[in-house]
């Protein structure tokens, strides 16, 4: 079976002036299962945000492949690639990047707007996603009148209604407080359990560790791909990064 | 993502800065409103021009000798045998001998009143009608009799209505009222209602010279009218050997380079006006650059939601042209009020009345321009905002 994510030796090379270069991603091969839950960990700098992007099809790599249910998706050009965000991926952010002009439900159907998808339709996927968020008493709200976690919660649900094959959350919980944030991991553990493929980009050990199987990253490179449960994962990780260093 | 989508998108972004959009705005609703009037007025014009043209018939020729001496003269009967030949081309023929001097009424002197001497077919060439009386007749002319038309401003100020068989003084000669034309144009002074018809051989007499050097013939049929002018420069040139002594000019032929004149000021302010429009769209442009700008991370929010560049760039292609097309209409409704305001000033300041119409065309074609601008100035921003990359975009704050 072909793995739903699949990098191949993939490089990110950035050209800051003439000699600099920074190699955001150097050279990392892993691979994801459908269903998975997995947590991509790593300090600032470690390249887990230009990963995210790069599976999230907002940026293609420098070198190597990048195989999305085994497409190339270095290959695409512009409009393929949001053709590829629209369907197959769905996004939830750390400032959860909502529309403030729009309600709730509007926010939710924006990506199927941008599928064709018809009205009627539309209004049902949306409602289904936000009731299954616990939000179905705030459609017309717009998301001012929110609060943080509830925001963070109609952008799950605007992921959730586009039946993405990838839920991609890049610090779902890093403007929230403590509470709000288990929730919302919470939430996504749920999701995971009902068969959705969630990739969790954070720096917090603890957090990353709400996720079965971590990936850790440290300077561009992959310094451990294995289960979270227990000591192991972290010491191991410690050492990973004490060797890079 | 569809038109009607994109078009509530732009409604509520323009909604959400109503004072910002209505500045935006104003250059074009200055240029389509300017444009809408000037139109109008053009058309006005152009209505009363035609209206006091058909007055006068549209198929009349008029033709002024100025001479070559006295050796070489054509005669009241030379023209008269001119219709007879042409019966296809000419119905009627009248010398008009414009008398200049003072009427006198009573004891009062009036200076505005035209009199002309015409023949007893003037009445058939102008079509014009009588209220009281008669018109001058064959004998009066060849008699030399002492008898005039007069016109409804005349009858009516001068005799209260009551004027054939009243006398008047023209020059100090008597003249008795014998009839009274029907009013044509409200009976004011000045107005072709102020008006005194005496027999052209009495004219003659009057004038210095004592010949005639104006008719006015009336074509047989509008379609040959240019054929009857060049009969009648033919018949002249060979009187007087070039075509420098003379001219015959057709009210239609008038008419139309009267209209020339018209159209060639409406385009020429029109462009004035549109510059106004080109300012509008400049403006248009600047502020979506700004608008882009300010919403970039909703681009990029977009972007990442899917959205492709033809997306983002309908959106604000729309936004510029339905901000462009709300001015377009509030243009064509200031203009629509200029132009009844422009209808009461030139009815108070002149006696004529001219109607400011804008016509359906111009404001359509205005409409289309606008929409047209918001396209093209447009563009150019929302090319901007589709080309952003979702990844820089995402992070702008």
């Amino acid at each position: 079976m072909t793995p739903l994510i699949e990098f191949k030796d993939v490089y990110k090379i950035y050209k800051m002036g003439d000699s600099n270069i920074v190699r955001a991603v150097d050279g990392i091969s892993m691979q994801i299962e459908q269903g998975e839950f997995v947590a991509i960990v790593g300090q600032s700098g470690s390249g887990k945000s230009t990963c995210m992007n790069i599976i999230g099809c907002l940026d293609v790599p420098t070198q190597g492949q990048y195989l999305l249910a085994g497409k190339d998706v270095g290959m695409l050009n512009d409009n393929q690639l949001a053709d590829i965000r629209n369907k197959m991926l769905g996004f939830i952010f750390q400032q959860y990047n909502l529309l403030p002009k729009l309600t709730v439900l509007e926010n939710v159907e924006v990506p199927m707007l941008y599928r064709g998808v018809p009205k009627d339709e539309r209004f049902e996927r949306a409602k289904k996603a936000l009731e299954r968020v616990g939000l179905s008493d705030k459609l017309n709200h717009t998301p001012s009148q929110l609060s943080g976690g509830q925001q963070q919660r109609v952008s799950i649900a605007r992921a959730l209604a586009g039946s993405p094959s990838v839920i991609l959350a890049d610090e779902p919980t890093g403007a929230l407080d403590s509470r709000t944030g288990r929730d919302v991991l919470h939430l996504l553990q749920e999701l995971h359990g009902e068969g959705n493929t969630i990739i969790l980009i954070t720096h917090d050990n603890s957090i990353a560790n709400t996720a079965p199987r971590i990936i850790r990253l440290a300077d561009g490179k992959v310094v451990y791909d294995g289960p979270s449960g227990g000591k192991g994962a972290v010491v191991q990780a410690e050492e990973g990064e004490a060797a890079v260093l | 993502m569809n038109f009607y989508q994109s078009f509530k998108l732009a409604i509520q972004s323009i909604m959400k800065s109503k004072v910002r959009a209505f500045l935006t705005m104003l250059g074009i609703i200055i240029g389509v409103g300017a444009v809408t009037v000037i139109v109008g007025l053009g058309n006005g014009m152009k209505n009363y021009i035609t209206k006091s043209f058909e007055s006068m018939g549209t198929n009349l020729i008029t033709v002024d000798i100025q001479g070559r001496g006295t050796s070489r003269t054509i005669s009241v009967d030379d023209m008269y045998a001119l219709v007879e030949q042409n019966p296809d081309l000419l119905s009627y023929v009248s010398p008009t001998a414009g008398v200049s001097g003072t009427v006198k009424i009573g004891n009062k002197n009036i200076k505005t009143t035209r009199v002309s001497g015409v023949s007893e077919d003037y009445m058939k060439i102008s079509s014009s009608e009588l209220t009281d009386g008669r018109f001058i007749q064959y004998v009066d002319v060849l008699r030399r009799q002492q008898v005039c038309v007069v016109g409804s401003y005349i009858a009516k100020t001068y005799y209260s209505g009551n004027a054939v068989g009243k006398t008047l003084k023209i020059n100090g000669t008597a003249f008795t009222v014998v009839g009274v034309l029907k009013e044509e144009a409200k009976s004011e002074k000045l107005s072709s209602d102020d008006v005194i018809f005496i027999p052209y051989t009495n004219a003659s007499k009057m004038s210095w010279t004592g010949t005639i050097s104006s008719f006015v013939f009336s074509g047989a049929s509008p379609e040959n009218i240019n054929k009857a002018v060049i009969t009648i420069k033919e018949a002249l040139y060979k009187v007087y050997g070039s075509y420098d002594y003379f001219s015959v000019v057709s009210m239609s032929e008038m008419l139309d380079s009267f209209m020339t004149e018209i159209n060639v000021m409406v385009i020429v302010l029109g462009a004035i006006a549109a510059i106004s429009l080109l300012v509008g769209g400049i403006g248009i442009m600047n502020i979506m650059l700004v608008s882009v700008t300010e919403r970039t991370r909703e681009i990029g929010i977009r972007k990442s939601l899917g959205a492709k560049q033809k997306d983002i760039l309908g959106q604000f292609v729309i936004e510029a042209a339905t901000t462009s097309a709300l001015g377009g209409i509030m243009g064509i409704l200031f203009g629509f009020l200029l132009c009844s305001i422009g209808t009461n000033i030139i009815s108070s300041l002149a006696q004529e009345t001219i109607t400011v119409v804008p016509s359906f065309g111009a404001v359509l074609g205005a409409f289309s321009v606008s929409v047209g601008i918001g396209i093209i100035f447009g563009f150019l921003p929302a090319k901007k905002a589709a080309k952003l990359n979702p990844i820089d975009a995402l992070r702008y704050d």
